[in-house]
């Protein structure tokens, strides 16, 4: 199910690459101790590092060191013992120093590799390049004043990773599982909160086509700074398919930065090759190399959470659950975390069809997150326990849970207070069973006439008559004996 | 008693403590002699009020008891390359006009904190950036000596206003950063004291930086021992800088034994360059004598990469500093002359706000650091450097301080060497090798050229060994017994 764009010369093929800005979590910046909360009024969470007054020096903050190599061995990456900042200079308002301080030839984290759970439940593995840590700038404002711009320098300073993937995608729905997947390890690992509507995660997508067949690498596009996935996914489908109509208009893809406008859904040059800035990376003078040791990295890893993709496959080999039901699951790790609570001694495959199928239903109409249900994990567990022990039978269940959800009550309240428990006496059943065959004599003509497909509409009689309380299974054979008597 | 104003920091102290003068009367005499002293330039800003305020608190802390240390009440003035909290902090530059930082750098605290009284922030050159002290968008400082000749002579630089106040008894002591030789030339072109620590031991944290790298304070004083004492307030770790050094700090005044039997001295071969002027050659002879005399064992060592020095140098000090020097963008503070788009304010501001020399050195710097250009030019200068490091290291192994001339020269006419950079440059021939090294180094005034101008030996130490290169200076200084003073002299007659 390969993504090719047809085109008139023939089948392309998509080369993608990402580079996600990754905000880390720390309570201070990468270089000063200013804070870093979203939401501050302008300008309120800047020091004089962050402003580059004269005379100020960085001082690296530890934690966010600390969260690098956290990342790194969540991506299952080496880790560089020593690496260094550089300064990467160019000019703009919102850059204080003149220069960001990033990291270039000697990046903390070297190569590692991001798991892809496809929709088909098929994975792909995709390289990571590096993860780098880097300041980020400030924020031109240019819609207050006619004239004027203005600067908030709350983001200079904040500390970023910069994960670098290898060209290893080929097609927007491969880009949307990567972002996604690498938001999950971000947040299971907490290093990364991956709000990308707050800006805290951010990716540049490197876009080439080539002919199918062709082995070399073309020309790429970068699109800059694009905040969703959604996003991420049309920029690509847009990009690529321009890259293609100017190859086969006889035209050349020029190396160059684009910006996706999402109002519009297409690519705008941004800034070609020959007015690329040429950084003049340097290693800076006012740090000294980050070093560590290897027993560092060692204590950091046995704090390391269970990652999504082990836990998936925990979820598959302990609970049986299919690779397609597991990938959804551990998604995110409050959702693992719900379906684990229901499932605890309980029957794994029921717990997950209820999350995936009757929870996800309920949060999607209502747009809210797992964390914010309104079905807690012991309520849910609780009505699975009612079903299993022939308390209520599945049908019930499902109004049970409606009720749950709007009421907040706990199932075992509801089914009491509603009077909804199971009809299992026998005695009882028969009871309505007779009653049912006494008035229906024609149907019971028919099924002796060999229609036994008339015994489903018995069934229903007998549940409609029960309020649908009766125990089906009990029902079935009953009237199985009365009717074949 | 002497005149308050040409008293040593050691005297100066000891007379406060005897209750022989107030902070204040020190302080006052001191202003004074500020004022008569102008026509030398030496500073950029004077601080008058903020020094008497200082001096009357000073001496209610002596009443009380409460006296902090041995440069409690002193006058002192800082190079206006340090941030001074609410005082205007200039770089000697038109781009930081009317910056007055909201912070203090830490050593001017460290010194402020030892209850010393400041003057003043002197004069320099434009962001540190020369050896005469001619580049400061606020005019030349002059050299208190002029010995034999009719012109005004440089102080040297880039700390010259710091040198000069020094010399002419401007203030007892006073704050310099050396980058290329920027404290020891001024030292040895005023016939003074400076000193250079090792990199890394006082922090650069608050100090307008030229070349990060290369960057240190200093002090300068009119003797050894009370270099000793101010750098002893200065130095120290701090965690606001992360190249500073996290050691304990010897006791520099115990240093000064006065005993340098059986050290060794090394005379490296490679500072004897051509046409060094000969009273320098001599000077250099009788300095190697009397540290024999005082029973050292006289070494001669080579250090044969110290030619490749200066060029080094001139690549990684512009390189830095064009980085440096980004951030004065006319955005936040300074000056700003506005234009019709970002980039073209971003142009009027450094073109306008930036003088010729600091200039020449971005435009160096950021060639240097270009692509294509940056393998054969600032790869290849840290690659030297090391081996220049390395090379001082190995004869280190076998001596344990080096004995050279801090300048090729004595003081020159301001307005020489303008026009020809090289000839600028080359002023620092003997004390940027031991900057690139990172390595301690002192000037220390040993005596008069033919035209009756002062001339200042050099010695160089180990890393973080200031206490060697304080202890031979303390002997050399004895040997020489320089009692020469400046015709220039504000302070109250003797």
């Amino acid at each position: 199910m390969s993504y090719l764009i047809q085109g008139e010369t023939g089948d392309w093929e998509v080369i993608l690459g990402l580079e996600v800005h990754a905000q880390v979590v720390s309570n201070a910046k990468l270089f000063s101790g200013a804070p870093t909360t979203f939401g501050a009024e302008p300008n309120n969470n800047v020091s004089l590092v962050d402003s580059a007054m004269p005379g100020m020096l960085p001082v690296i903050n530890e934690k966010c060191i600390e969260q690098a190599v956290r990342t790194g061995l969540g991506l299952k990456a080496k880790i560089n013992l020593r690496s260094v900042f550089d300064r990467k200079n160019y000019f703009y308002a919102d850059l204080p120093q003149g220069y960001q301080i990033s990291q270039f030839k000697n990046p903390i984290v070297g190569e590692g590799a991001v798991i892809l759970d496809l929709p088909d439940g098929s994975t792909r593995t995709v390289g990571i390049e590096r993860l780098h840590l880097e300041q980020d700038a400030g924020k031109s404002i240019h819609d207050q004043d006619p004239k004027r711009s203005f600067i908030d320098l709350n983001r200079s300073g904040v500390a970023l990773m910069e994960i670098v993937s290898m060209p290893d995608m080929r097609s927007p729905e491969d880009a949307g599982a990567y972002v996604r997947k690498l938001r999950s390890i971000l947040r299971y690992l907490g290093t990364c909160d991956g709000n990308m509507e707050e800006g805290s995660m951010r990716a540049d997508v490197n876009v080439s086509v080539r002919p199918v067949g062709e082995t070399e690498l073309r020309t790429r596009a970068e699109i800059k700074n694009v905040n969703s996935v959604r996003f991420v996914m049309q920029a690509i489908e847009y990009e690529a398919r321009r890259q293609v109509e100017v190859y086969e208009s006889g035209g050349e893809v020029v190396q160059e930065t684009r910006l996706f406008d999402s109002v519009k859904g297409e690519t705008r040059s941004m800034r070609s090759k020959e007015f690329a800035h040429d950084y003049r990376y340097f290693p800076d003078p006012d740090l000294l190399p980050i070093e560590f040791s290897q027993e560092y990295v060692d204590q950091i890893k046995e704090t390391l959470p269970e990652l999504p993709d082990d836990k998936k496959e925990r979820f598959m080999s302990d609970f049986a659950l299919s690779a397609y039901d597991a990938g959804v699951l551990v998604a995110e790790k409050e959702t693992a975390d719900y379906f684990e609570a229901v499932a605890q001694g309980r029957d794994a495959k029921t717990a997950a069809n209820w999350v995936i199928t009757n929870l996800f239903a309920v949060l999607n109409a209502k747009g809210v997150g797992i964390a914010e249900s309104p079905v807690s994990s012991d309520s849910l567990g609780q009505l699975l326990d009612l079903m299993a022990d022939n308390t209520i039978s599945g049908r019930i269940a499902k109004d049970v849970f409606e009720i749950m959800v709007e009421s907040g009550d706990d199932p075992g309240k509801i089914v009491k207070d509603k009077g909804l428990e199971q009809i299992t006496d026998t005695g009882e059943i028969e009871g309505v069973i007779d009653q049912i065959i006494a008035d229906n004599p024609k149907q019971v003509e028919q099924f002796k006439g060999g229609n036994e497909k008339i015994a489903g509409w018995f069934v229903g009689q007998a549940m409609k008559a029960t309020g649908g309380k009766a125990n089906p299974q009990a029902v079935n054979e009953i009237l199985k004996k009365k009717l074949s008597s | 008693m002497a005149a308050l104003t040409s008293l040593t920091l050691a005297e100066a102290s000891k007379g406060l403590a005897d209750g022989e003068f107030s902070a204040v009367e020190l302080t006052q005499a001191h202003i004074g002699a500020l004022e008569k002293a102008r026509e030398l330039n030496a500073f950029i800003t004077e601080t008058p009020e903020l020094a008497l305020e200082q001096a009357r608190a000073s001496d209610e802390r002596r009443k009380q008891g409460n006296v902090v240390g041995p440069m409690d009440g002193i006058p002192i003035a800082n190079k206006d390359l340090f941030c001074t909290e609410g005082v205007l902090t200039t770089a000697a530059s038109h781009i930081l006009d009317g910056f007055k930082p909201t912070y203090e750098s830490t050593v001017s605290e460290k010194l402020k904190s030892a209850g010393s009284v400041m003057l003043g922030k002197t004069n320099l050159d434009e962001f540190a950036m020369g050896s005469a002290t001619v580049t400061s968008y606020y005019g030349p400082t002059k050299n208190p000596w002029r010995g034999k000749s009719d012109k005004d002579l440089v102080p040297g630089g880039s700390s010259g206003g710091s040198a000069a106040a020094v010399a002419a008894g401007l203030c007892l002591g006073a704050t310099g950063t050396d980058t290329g030789g920027s404290i020891r030339q001024p030292a040895s072109f005023c016939g003074i004291v400076g000193m250079k620590p090792t990199y890394g031991r006082c922090s650069r944290w608050g100090v307008i930086a030229f070349a990060s790298s290369l960057d240190q304070p200093g002090p300068f004083t009119r003797t050894v021992s009370d270099t000793a004492m101010m750098l002893q307030i200065m130095a120290g770790h701090d965690p606001k800088d992360s190249t500073s050094a996290p050691f304990a700090l010897p006791d520099f005044a115990a240093a000064l034994t006065g005993d340098i039997r059986g050290m060794k001295i090394g005379i490296p071969k490679e500072y004897r360059i051509d046409g060094m002027p000969d009273a320098i050659e001599k000077l250099w002879q009788q300095g190697i004598d009397w540290v024999k005399d005082a029973g050292a064992d006289i070494v001669d060592v080579s250090l044969p990469l110290t030619k490749y020095a200066l060029p080094v140098y001139y690549i990684i000090a512009p390189a830095e500093a064009s980085s440096n020097l980004a951030r004065y963008d006319g955005v936040r503070y300074g000056l700003r002359v506005d234009g019709d788009s970002l980039d073209e304010m971003y142009e009027n501001t450094r073109g306008e706000g930036f003088g010729e020399e600091v200039r020449r050195r971005v435009l160096i710097g950021t060639y240097a650091l270009s692509a294509g250009y940056y393998d054969a030019y600032y790869l290849k200068a840290q690659q030297v450097r090391k081996l220049i490091s390395e090379e001082f290291s190995k004869v280190f192994e076998t001596v344990d301080a080096l004995l050279t001339p801090t300048a090729p020269s004595a003081a020159f006419a301001i307005g020489e060497k303008m026009d020809d950079p090289i000839a600028m440059y080359l002023n620092d021939v003997f004390t940027v090798p031991s900057s690139l090294a990172g390595l301690p180094g002192i000037s220390v005034p040993a005596g008069l050229d033919e035209n009756g101008l002062p001339l200042g030996m050099q010695i160089i130490g180990k890393a973080f060994d200031e206490e060697s290169v304080l202890r031979v200076a303390g002997v050399m200084e004895r040997q020489a017994n320089f009692t020469a003073k400046p015709e220039f002299s504000a302070g109250e007659a003797s």
